[in-house]
C-alpha cells in the first residue's frame, strides 16, 4: 500500500518541481516568474490539442513519445522514494533500469531521425554521444555502490539497515558521487551547462531540437517523461545526501521531498550563475563526473578491502 | 586619384561636376584607390538620359566621387582588385542587368527583376515566388552534411536563409541568402511626394529609424538649402546616441541569453526599455520615429525633458556598469565569448567591415569622427580597447560605446540651447541636377544615402546603404571552422539587419 502511494505521489508531483527551477531562475533574474504549477498547465494545454504528423514520418515517429514516457515511468516504479520500498525490485534491477532508460533515449533518437530534419538529426547525434559518455559515469557509480553494500538493486541501496549512507564506513566517498551524479543529472536532463531548456535556437539545442516535430498529447508525453526522468535523478541525489528510511513513512516522505526540492533549487541556482558550455567541452564535463566516480571507486578499495 | 572629385558629405553638388570617365579609366582609378586601402561608401548604377552610369563614392580620409558609362557589362573589380566590390557589383547586375565580367560568385542579392529590361543577369524567372532557385555552394564528401536554416525562423526575427556545410559539428562554409524582405524601398522613394520620404526612411530598418532618417533629412536639407539650428542638432545627436544605447544594451542582453546566462539578459532587457522610453519622452515614439524632419526636429526639447533624461542616465549608468561586470567577469561567459567567431583584422580589412564589427577587428573607422554631422565634431571619439575580432571583442566594443554614448548625451544635455521651434514636414523644392551623399554612424555602423535629382528637382535615384550590406559577409567568414552550435551567438554579436539589406 505504501509502495503504491509513494509511486502515485511521485507521478503527481513530478511536474511540480520543474516549476521550482523556473522560480529560482526568475528570482535571480529579478522577475516574478511563471506560476509554480506552470508545468501542469502546460500538460493540460498540450493534452487538449490535436496531433500533427508530418507526411514524411512513419510509425517510428509516433512510437517515440510513448516509449519515452513509458520507460521514464518504469524507472520510477523501481525507485524507493524516501526509503519506502518500491513497487518492483529484484537483484540487478539498476542495470536493467538504466538500459530501459537507454531504450527511451534510443526511441527518442530514432523518432527524431525519422523526421529527416537536419536539426533533429544534429540533436539526435549530440544526445546519443553525450548519453553514451554519461553511461560510463553512471556505471562507475554503480560499481561503488556494489562495493559499499553488495546490492545491485535500487531498493537494496536505499532501504533496510544496510542502506548506503554517508555515515557508513566508506560513506565519505558519497560526497564525490553526489557531485558526480549531480553533474550527470544536468547532462542527462538537458539542463545548463550542457543544454539550455529555454532556448529557441535550434542549432544549439540538444533535447529540445529532437522534439520539435512532436505536437499536442505526444509532446505532453515527452514532457511528462522528462519530468519523471528528472525526478528520478533528483531523488537519487537526495537519497544519497540522506537516507530517510529510519523515519516513519509520512515523515520520511515529507523530509525526502524537501530534500528533492533542494536539489531542484540547486539546479536553478546552477542555471542562474553559469553560462552554457561550448558544445565541444561537454564531453570533458561529463568525463569529469566519470573521473570523480572512478576516483571514489579507487579510494573505496583502500577502505573496504 | 587624378580623376576623382573630392566631395563633402551632406553638401549638394551639380551632377555635371561628377567626373564621368571611360570605363577602363574608372576601373583603373577604383583599383588603385581601393588597393591603397580606400573603402567603398556607395557604388551603384543610375540612368542618365538613355545611358546607364555607375557612380562610385569612395573614402579614405576624404570622400570622393567618380562616374562612368556602362553598356551591357564591365570587367569585375571583385575579381581583379578586392572583395569590397563583391556585393555592390552583384547589386548592379541585379538592378540593371549589367554583368560584371569574371565576377567570382555572381548570384542574386534580393531576387527582383531589373529595371532596364535587359535579360536577367542570373537567368531567374521572377514569376516563381521563392528566391531559392540557384546552386548553393556545396562541399562534397560522405561525411559532410548540409543544414539549411530559414527563411522562416523560430521567434520574432526577420527571414533569411542560411546554408551550412558541416563536418560533424564543425562549419566548413556558411552561405547567407537574403532578399526575403525586399520591398523596393529605393524605387518607392523616387515616386512618392517629398513629405513621405522621412516616414519611409524610418522604416528602412526598424531598429535604425533615426540613423536612416537622419541621412534622408540631411540630404533633403542639402538639396533644399535648409539650415538646422543648433538646438535641433543637439536633439538629433541625443536621439542617435539613445538609439545606439538601446540596441547595444538589448544586444548585450541577447548575447547573454544565447549562452543561457539569464540574469544579465533580464536586466539588460529592462534597461533597454528604459532607454526606449527616453526616446518616447523626447518625441512620443519609442523608436524615435517622427522626430527628425528636414530642417530640424518635430519636438523641441524642454528643460523638463532634459531633466528626465539626465536623471535616467544617472540612474541607469551604474546599473549598466554593474550588469556589464556581471556579464564580462563570469568565467563561463568568457569561455563562450572568447575565440568564438573570430574575424581577423586582415579578413575584416579585405571585406571592408564597418561599425562595431569592424572596430572589434581593429578597423578604427567611425563615421562620427571622420565625417562628423550634427554635433559630433565637438565630442571626443570613442576608444575601443579590445580588437581581437571575436564575440568577446564585439561585445566589449558595445559596452564601450554605451558608456561613450552616455557621456555624449550628457555633454549635449549641458548645452542649454533650445531648438528654434518644431519643424514639420512640408513640400520643398530641391536643387535640380544635383547629387548629395550623406553619411552617419548609425548604431550598426556607416549608414549612407545618396540622392540624384533630375531637371526639375525631382529625385531620380535614391540609393540607400545600410551597414549590414558590408557586414553580412563578415558573419559568414566568422563561422568558418566554428561549431554550428555557436552560430546563434556569432549572429547575435553582429546582429545585422535583414530589411536594411533587402531594402
Amino acid at each position: 500500500m505504501e509502495s503504491i502511494l509513494s509511486f502515485g505521489v511521485a507521478l503527481l508531483v513530478a511536474p511540480l518541481f520543474p516549476g521550482i527551477i523556473l522560480k529560482v531562475k526568475a528570482f535571480f533574474a529579478g522577475k516574478k516568474g511563471p506560476p509554480l504549477l506552470i508545468k501542469y498547465y502546460t500538460l493540460v494545454k498540450l493534452l487538449r490539442k490535436g496531433f500533427v504528423y508530418s507526411t514524411s514520418t512513419s510509425l517510428v515517429f509516433r512510437m517515440g513519445p510513448i516509449v519515452v514516457c513509458a520507460t521514464a515511468l518504469m524507472a520510477l516504479l523501481f525507485f524507493p522514494f524516501g526509503g519506502v520500498a518500491p513497487l518492483l525490485f529484484f537483484q540487478g534491477d539498476v542495470i536493467v533500469l538504466f538500459y530501459v532508460m537507454g531504450l527511451g533515449r534510443f526511441f527518442m533518437v530514432i523518432a527524431a531521425l525519422d523526421t529527416a530534419s537536419p536539426f533533429e538529426g544534429m540533436g539526435a547525434a549530440r544526445e546519443a554521444f553525450f548519453g553514451t559518455l554519461a553511461e560510463a559515469s553512471i556505471f562507475t557509480m554503480l560499481i561503488l555502490f556494489y562495493r559499499m553494500n553488495g546490492s545491485l538493486s535500487l531498493a537494496g541501496y536505499f532501504t533496510g539497515p544496510e542502506a548506503i549512507s554517508q555515515t557508513a564506513p566508506a560513506g565519505a566517498l558519497l560526497l564525490l558521487v553526489i557531485v558526480a551524479l549531480f553533474m550527470v543529472l544536468l547532462a542527462e536532463n538537458s539542463r545548463v551547462p550542457v543544454d539550455d531548456p529555454a532556448t529557441h535556437l535550434e542549432l544549439t539545442m540538444i533535447h529540445e531540437v529532437m522534439i520539435l516535430d512532436h505536437s499536442g498529447p505526444d509532446l505532453a508525453l515527452i514532457e511528462y517523461g522528462s519530468f519523471c526522468k528528472l525526478l528520478f535523478y533528483a531523488s537519487f541525489v537526495a537519497m544519497l545526501i540522506y537516507p530517510f528510511h529510519q523515519f516513519g513513512p509520512v515523515l520520511a516522505m515529507a523530509l525526502f521531498y524537501g530534500a528533492v526540492a533542494l536539489v531542484y533549487v540547486a539546479i536553478g541556482i546552477t542555471e542562474s550563475i553559469m553560462a552554457r558550455l561550448k558544445m565541444n567541452l561537454v564531453p570533458k564535463y561529463i568525463l569529469t563526473s566519470f573521473t570523480l566516480a572512478f576516483f571514489a571507486v579507487i579510494l573505496s578499495m583502500g577502505i573496504s578491502q | 586619384m587624378d580623376n576623382l572629385l573630392a566631395i563633402r558629405h551632406g553638401e549638394a553638388i551639380g551632377r555635371e561636376q561628377i567626373p564621368c570617365v571611360p570605363l577602363a579609366r574608372f576601373s583603373a582609378e577604383m583599383s588603385s584607390f581601393i588597393g591603397d586601402g580606400g573603402s567603398i561608401v556607395q557604388l551603384f548604377g543610375h540612368r542618365q538620359g538613355s545611358e546607364t552610369r555607375l557612380l562610385a563614392i569612395v573614402r579614405n580620409d576624404g570622400l570622393y566621387a567618380l562616374g562612368t558609362v556602362v553598356e551591357r557589362n564591365f570587367p569585375s573589380l571583385t575579381a581583379a582588385t578586392s572583395e569590397k566590390f563583391h556585393l555592390f557589383e552583384r547589386e548592379i547586375a541585379e538592378q540593371f542587368g549589367i554583368i560584371p565580367l569574371g565576377h567570382p560568385w555572381l548570384k542574386m542579392v534580393r531576387y527582383h527583376a531589373n529595371e532596364t529590361g535587359l535579360p536577367d543577369a542570373f537567368g531567374n524567372d521572377y514569376r516563381q515566388e521563392t528566391p531559392g532557385n540557384y546552386p548553393y555552394f556545396q562541399v562534397d564528401g560522405s561525411a559532410i552534411h548540409e543544414v539549411a536554416v530559414g527563411p522562416v525562423h523560430a521567434g520574432i526575427i526577420e527571414p533569411g536563409h542560411f546554408r551550412f556545410q558541416c563536418a560533424g559539428e564543425e562549419v566548413l562554409s556558411l552561405e547567407i541568402q537574403l532578399g526575403y524582405q525586399h520591398r523596393g524601398a529605393e524605387k518607392l522613394l523616387t515616386g512618392v511626394p517629398l513629405k513621405r520620404l522621412p516616414i519611409i526612411c524610418e522604416a528602412i530598418a526598424g531598429d535604425t529609424a533615426i540613423g536612416h532618417n537622419l541621412c534622408c533629412c540631411q540630404a533633403i536639407e542639402a538639396l533644399a538649402g535648409l539650415s538646422v539650428d543648433r538646438g535641433a542638432r543637439v536633439v538629433r545627436t541625443i536621439a542617435l546616441e539613445l538609439e545606439r544605447i538601446c540596441n547595444h544594451v538589448g544586444d548585450l542582453g541577447a548575447l547573454s541569453g544565447d549562452v543561457a546566462f539569464n540574469p544579465p539578459a533580464a536586466y539588460f532587457g529592462r534597461i533597454r526599455g528604459e532607454f526606449l522610453n527616453l526616446l518616447l519622452t523626447l518625441c512620443g515614439n519609442r523608436f524615435g520615429k517622427s522626430l527628425v524632419r528636414p530642417g530640424g526636429v518635430s519636438q523641441v526639447m524642454t528643460d523638463e525633458q532634459r531633466r528626465i533624461i539626465a536623471d535616467k542616465l544617472a540612474e541607469a549608468e551604474p546599473e549598466i556598469r554593474h550588469v556589464c561586470d556581471l556579464l564580462f567577469t563570469a568565467h563561463s561567459v568568457q569561455a563562450r565569448f572568447e575565440h568564438t567567431g573570430t574575424v581577423s583584422a586582415e579578413v575584416a580589412g579585405r571585406l571592408g567591415l564597418v561599425g562595431y564589427a569592424g572596430r572589434a577587428s581593429g578597423i578604427a573607422y567611425d563615421a562620427r569622427v571622420q565625417f562628423p554631422t550634427e554635433c559630433y565634431a565637438e565630442v571626443p571619439a570613442c576608444r575601443n580597447e579590445m580588437t581581437n575580432g571575436d564575440v568577446y571583442s564585439r561585445a566589449q566594443v558595445r559596452r564601450e560605446e554605451i558608456m561613450h554614448s552616455i557621456s555624449v548625451i550628457r555633454t549635449m544635455l549641458s548645452d542649454g540651447v533650445d531648438a528654434a521651434g518644431p519643424v514639420l514636414m512640408q513640400e520643398r523644392t530641391l536643387a535640380p541636377n544635383a547629387m548629395v551623399v550623406t553619411i552617419n554612424e548609425g548604431w550598426r555602423g556607416e549608414v549612407s544615402h545618396c540622392l540624384l535629382t533630375g531637371a526639375t528637382g525631382e529625385i531620380e535615384r535614391y540609393k540607400i546603404k545600410d551597414p549590414s550590406f558590408h557586414n553580412w559577409t563578415g558573419l559568414a567568414m566568422a563561422l568558418r571552422n566554428q561549431e554550428i552550435s555557436d552560430f546563434p551567438l556569432c549572429n547575435k554579436s553582429f546582429n545585422l539587419s535583414y530589411c536594411g539589406f533587402d531594402l
